[in-house]
């Protein structure tokens, strides 16, 4: 009877850690490390570099969101995530917030209970294909076999493409980009899709870049963000603001240069309720008057981020396009900060 | 007798549920059933618990929506718009296809390598110990990513078959090898029912027919052992046997207008004829010659354990050593072999759920993979995994206990 009791104890004690598990937030500051999804490797967006320091666009986030929680943007333990593994870990609590080249779509926001903060790039999904195959159209490829990064949109978006125009295709479902890279450039299959950055990224890293062209078509919309557990709104509100103060800091002309300077001589008051010299936003998130001005100072605006990462001037060499700011034609629009 | 330790009925006193030996093991076992009830009680409620606090639940209606996703080896109709189930089924017979060739390619491999070690060939014997170590001792999973990978990378892609300075050509113009699978001729009807093309009724046909000739051949053995046992002589059989099995066969796949369709280079990939994928080659092969390895130790083991006086009185009698082998040692060994070969069959469907490695989609890849991931139904998925291998590891073992039972010394 007694162990009937302890068990019943357990029980109880299960439940009550089970409703406990709601405070991010908390849970971040009192383990004094961000625990982020990416992915196992896309250069420029997640990749460990040559001293296995994690770089690229979206570690970028990650680090804003560790300087504007804890101060310190090397406190996040990277967790390499594949496009299957990413949503059991995040669901199951094993990562605080998913930054990885993940699409924005209803049924992961409303079915699988995921909160996406904002979109961090504008994608769409194309296709690349070695220049010797002459082939100039998406629409050219009836009887193609493309390699697929399996467990993502994409793999959904190509199936759909490939029936609205009525050609066939065979699929090679692949686990991570570094195996699918590998059967493209063996010439296991004719063509590699997946997000258009993620093709530039994976072509700047072959050999000869030059002999594979992306196919015109975008065949889909791919809103990537990054995004955290549904139910926990205090902790969604720090990963939103803090990708939204990233651009906003861009639209206001504050950078990692300049925003020591800005906090203390700024007479743009946006500027100022920002970077935490003014107003009380940061005590209304639940954290440090400068959480903003630590992203910015650590990592950069927006498009210091984009920049060095994956922009032009980066073998990458992605442009600006829809992810420029609102005031340059772009989509980029944070709402205000007051 | 108040001394006696007896208990006598109406004494039982409850410290003797652990003092007495007659009791004892009976209170040990209710509490591990108790334990064991609680915890996955436990573990039932933590999972309700977190499950109504993600606002989850647990339903099956996601099998019947669309799957999605296209999949490359379909041995039934499939497309992007069938069911998640149908896609589930897909893998299912994915993964049947590939564990039964595996099945018949492994026992074969067992079977002439624990014969070879055997063998008093030194050389052969240390080849087949050489292959028995190197290829059990390493994991599975490494055995299949290493020949696909060679595949892809030795083999050429069907571009290298393309223009006048082609750098491969196909095999007798009929047979094509690229790193994306091999690319057979495959037979088909042109005067067949349900016409060209033809329906599945034409290849029930051909097997009714070869049915037919498998049981009348045996007739004709039958018949000839009873001639023989009557009267001493055996009646010459072989050119009646070969007439049944190829006569009747040959003049219906002339009725039905056999012809095939030999794979021809046309846009990106060969087309015509049967693909066998560069992911079943690379499975079915890695999981042959692994669980193989397997299998001729047991088949060894099997073989020694046939007292060398067997061997030796069926050598007294004159027997070659290849029938002293056959009629002697091997059925006698069966009966030690067929109960491990048994856990080697189940462990070859079992682990082709490594299939996901190479990209070929079995059961552990398209319920537990894809749909899995686009449904988000984790939970769901896994069970309905479980349980199908679950069902398929229990009917091998009745299967092969069925034959082992047929198999075994039959004692009087």
């Amino acid at each position: 009877m007694k162990k009937s009791v302890l068990f019943g104890a357990l029980t109880v004690a299960g439940l009550a850690a089970g409703a406990a598990a709601a405070g991010t937030l908390d849970d971040v500051k009192a383990r004094g490390k961000l625990n982020c999804g990416v992915t196992t490797g896309l250069v420029g967006f997640a990749a460990p570099d040559a001293n296995g320091e994690w770089k690229g666009f979206d570690v970028a986030v990650c680090r804003a969101v560790a300087a504007a929680v804890l101060g310190d943007p090397s406190a996040v333990e990277f967790v390499p995530t594949t496009g299957k593994t990413r949503f059991t870990a995040l669901a199951s609590g094993e990562i605080d917030m998913l930054a990885r080249n993940t699409t924005w779509t209803f049924s992961r926001d409303v079915d699988l209970k995921f909160e996406f903060t904002g979109v961090n790039y504008y994608d769409g999904q194309g296709f690349m294909v070695p220049k010797e195959l002459g082939v100039s159209s998406a629409k050219d490829l009836d009887g193609a076999t493309v390699c697929i990064q399996t467990g993502t949109t994409t793999e959904l978006n190509l199936a759909d493409f490939f029936r609205a125009n009525n050609i066939s295709y065979e699929p090679v479902p692949i686990e991570t980009n570094a195996e699918a890279q590998q059967q493209y450039l063996a010439g296991a299959c004719d063509v590699y899709t997946t997000d258009a950055s993620g093709l530039a990224a994976t072509r700047a890293t072959f050999e000869n870049p030059g002999e594979h062209i992306l196919l015109p078509e975008i065949v889909s919309k791919e809103p990537l963000g990054p995004l955290v557990r549904h139910g926990d709104n205090e902790w969604a509100d720090v990963v939103r603001w803090t990708l939204n103060a990233l651009i906003t800091a861009e639209e206001l002309g504050v950078s990692s240069a300049n925003v020591a300077e800005m906090a203390s001589s700024t007479n743009n008051p946006e500027v100022a309720r920002l970077l935490g010299t003014e107003g009380e936003l940061g005590s209304m998130l639940g954290l440090e008057a400068d959480w903003a001005k630590r992203a910015i100072e650590t990592q950069g605006n927006y498009g210091e981020i984009f920049a060095k990462n994956i922009g032009e001037e980066t073998p990458i060499g992605l442009s600006r396009g829809l992810n420029a700011q609102w005031t340059d034609g772009g989509l980029l629009y944070s709402p205000p900060f007051r | 007798m108040s001394t006696t330790t007896d208990p006598q009925g109406g004494t039982f006193r409850l410290s003797m549920l652990l003092n007495d030996t007659r009791y004892r093991s009976m209170t040990l076992q209710a509490i591990a059933a108790i334990v064991l009830a609680l915890a996955l009680l436990y573990l039932y409620s933590n999972l309700a618990a977190n499950l109504r606090a993600a606002g989850l639940n647990i339903s099956f209606a996601f099998l019947g929506s669309p799957a999605g996703y296209d999949i490359n080896q379909t041995l039934i109709d499939y497309n992007s718009q069938s069911t998640n189930l149908r896609a589930a089924v897909v893998g299912v017979l994915n993964t049947l296809l590939v564990a039964f060739l595996a099945c018949v390619t492994a026992t074969v491999f067992g079977v002439l390598a624990g014969v070879l070690r055997l063998s008093n060939n030194w050389l052969v014997s240390k080849l087949m110990a050489f292959y028995v170590e190197i290829f059990r001792n390493i994991p599975v999973l490494i055995w299949i990513v290493i020949i696909f990978t060679i595949m892809i990378a030795v083999l050429p892609g069907p571009r290298a078959f393309r223009g006048d300075d082609a750098t491969s050509s196909m095999l007798f113009d009929l047979f094509a090898f690229t790193n994306r699978g091999v690319y057979v001729p495959g037979p088909y009807f042109t005067r067949g029912i349900g016409g060209e093309g033809g329906s599945i009724i034409n290849w029930l046909l051909v097997i009714v027919v070869l049915v037919g000739s498998l049981f009348a051949t045996r007739a004709v053995t039958a018949r000839a052992n009873n001639i023989q046992a009557a009267t001493g002589v055996r009646p010459k059989t072989l050119w009646t046997n070969l007439a049944i099995w190829f006569v009747p066969i040959i003049a219906l796949l002339f009725i039905l207008g056999l012809s095939w369709d030999v794979p021809a280079l046309k846009g990106f990939n060969f087309a015509g004829g049967i693909k066998v994928g560069g992911p079943l080659i690379a499975l079915w092969f890695a999981l042959s010659i692994y669980t193989g390895a397997f299998i001729a130790e047991n088949v060894r083991a099997g073989i020694q354990a046939v007292s060398k006086g067997q061997t030796e009185a069926a050598s007294a009698l004159g027997l070659r050593p290849n029938r002293v082998m056959s009629l002697v040692v091997l059925p006698q060994a069966l009966r030690v072999i067929i109960p491990p070969l048994i856990s080697q069959y189940l462990n070859i469907t079992k682990n082709s759920s490594l299939a996901i490695a190479v990209g070929y989609a079995d059961i552990t890849a398209t319920l537990g993979g894809i749909t899995l991931n686009q449904t988000g139904r984790a939970i769901e998925c896994v069970l309905l995994l479980m349980l199908f291998y679950l069902v398929i590891s229990l009917l091998i073992s009745a299967f092969m206990n069925v034959y082992n039972n047929s198999m075994k010394l039959k004692e009087r």
